[in-house]
């Protein structure tokens, strides 16, 4: 309970390791979303988001189906771009520099933010040209450089132990677990700063989900990560700060075990202990 | 509040002060219903704690063997309570994984039903100290010091188990403040069992007897201090264990 103020303050060996105290106020900022609007169309979908992503922890953002959780994760990299009805307002900061500014060069935008889908999305060629495929088309041909960045994606990614006698070998052949493994080796080969999760583990299995949720916490020391997730376990499980949405509002945002212990709107405690509000 | 209802169960205690802090509407009918089952076992063990704190002191002061060993031979019940109450509690965490106000009301009543048993046991130590008091002989000059405290101290439990049914910190914070008074009693009646001892030496097995009766009833009103704090964490989220009583009241002053 960090904003205890009652709590005495006392340092006790063995007490604090492990365990450090989140504080959105110490943390530095990856994105800052300022007075983030969005429409599709007439509907507006996303209603005055202000929020900061705090750099290499890991963003948890929980709601109910169509809430926007999605919709504001598309934001990050410009994803909604695509869909032609859509109309932003406001802004999104990546180390501060709009992400919407004219001058953006979206393709090198997406390679700073990297994404994962719910499906895992390799593409129909050998594990090794699935990872090098970014660094290739950055321009990258020496051979030893790639094989460099691939194997250090993939131990990244916790699979080269699984792949490394069959780099060569199709990536459908895969699991899909191991398939989830290696789209998010692909998006860590060409280092971006953050990785947005959808969903990543709801077509997988307990033990494929628990192992991308290792992998999750061992990225956060070199990514900055937001992570879409139906899964309020999950959630509380693999991320430092949780942020609930409802009806295209942010309606709290803390560090997890507040919400998850002592949120402090009613809208979250009847959502994360399953109450119909 | 009547002395004599103890808290069994809703009946009575509708929330008139306390805050609300609704166990139903879950999706899961079924997670209604288990929260509402532990939640009232715990308030049949505080019942049944209070009764037994309430035999053990009649039993000592009025030199009633038959109701000391009652109360010795009762003890059980509570026992068997808090290992009921436990498994089901281990029960919802494995299988509901609670959030929020759910999880603070499982961790509230395993922390409570601990204390609950520890007053148990201390109802059972007067409960043989009363039945070893009966059969010396000597001045009865402490007892009405000790039923004095035995009230006090058995209406700080119940009213602490009433703060917890009603989620009521206000309750909690006034009914953790009685504590000092029955640390008080406590020194007070020691105080006067020094004085017999020195004046006749006869008298001290007997006064070391009641004194260790009067150490159980100030350990209860510890333990019913702690109900108390944990009613503030389950009501308000904060942990308000070793902080002063005024700490306590600004936490609760403060409000939500």
């Amino acid at each position: 309970m960090s904003e205890n103020a009652t709590t005495p303050n006392i340092q006790i060996a063995g007490l604090d390791e492990g365990q450090r105290d989140l504080d959105l106020e110490r943390e530095a900022i990856a994105l800052k979303v300022n007075d983030l609007a969005l429409y599709y169309g007439e509907d507006q979908a996303l209603k005055g988001i202000n929020m900061r992503i705090p750099e290499k922890r890991v963003t948890a953002f929980i709601g109910p189906s169509g809430c926007g959780k999605s919709t504001l994760l598309r934001c990050f990299n410009r994803m909604n771009d695509l869909i032609d009805t859509v109309r932003i307002t406001g802004e999104i900061r990546l180390h501060d520099e709009n992400i919407y500014d004219k001058s953006v060069n979206v393709p090198h935008l997406r390679q700073r933010i990297g994404m994962v889908f719910q499906k895992p999305n390799p593409f129909p060629k050998s594990i090794y040209e699935n990872v090098a495929y970014g660094l290739r088309i950055q321009g990258v041909k020496d051979r030893r450089r790639l094989d460099e960045s691939v194997e250090s994606a993939l131990r990244g990614a916790a699979l080269w132990d699984e792949v490394k006698d069959r780099l060569g070998a199709n990536a459908l052949g895969l699991s899909g677990g191991q398939q989830q493994r290696l789209v998010i080796a692909r998006a860590i080969a060409v280092e971006p700063e953050v990785l947005l999760l959808d969903e990543p583990a709801s077509a997988l299995d307990p033990i494929s989900t628990l192992k991308l949720e290792e992998l999750i916490y061992e990225l956060k020391d070199r990514f900055t990560i937001a992570i879409v997730t139906h899964n309020m376990q999950q959630a509380a499980r693999v991320s430092d700060y949780t942020a609930f949405m409802y009806m295209g509002e942010l309606i709290e945002f803390a560090d997890t075990n507040t919400l998850f212990t002592n949120p402090s709107q009613k809208q979250t405690e009847d959502y994360i202990t399953g109450r119909y509000g | 509040m009547s002395e004599t209802d103890t808290p069994q169960s809703d009946q009575g205690r509708g929330g008139e002060r306390g805050e609300s802090m609704d166990l139903g509407h879950h999706i899961s009918q079924q997670f209604n219903t288990e929260l509402e089952d532990v939640r009232n076992k715990v308030l049949t063990m505080g019942g049944l704690v209070e009764q037994q704190l309430q035999d053990a002191v009649t039993a000592l002061v009025e030199g009633d063997n038959r109701m000391a060993e009652l109360v010795t031979t009762n003890d059980y019940k509570v026992n068997a309570l808090e290992v009921a109450i436990d498994e089901e509690c281990s029960h919802i965490l494995a299988r509901r994984q609670p959030a929020a106000g759910d999880l603070r009301l499982i961790v509230t009543i395993i922390k409570t039903i601990t204390d609950l048993e520890r007053i148990g046991d201390e109802a059972e130590k007067i409960g043989h100290l009363s039945v070893h008091l009966a059969d010396l002989d000597g001045s009865r000059a402490t007892f009405s010091a000790i039923q004095s405290q035995g009230e006090h101290v058995r209406h700080m439990v119940h009213a602490a188990l009433d703060a917890l049914a009603r989620l009521d910190v206000e309750q909690a914070v006034a009914t953790a403040r009685e504590d000092a008074k029955v640390d008080k009693e406590y020194e007070g009646i020691m105080r006067q069992l020094i004085t017999f001892m020195m004046e006749d030496a006869r008298q001290i097995t007997r006064s070391l007897d009641i004194m260790w009766a009067a150490r159980s009833l100030e350990r209860i009103g510890d333990h019913a201090r702690n109900i108390c704090e944990y009613v503030i964490y389950l009501v308000r989220g904060k942990d308000v264990r070793h902080t002063s009583i005024e700490q306590m009241e600004q936490e609760v002053r403060r409000g939500r």
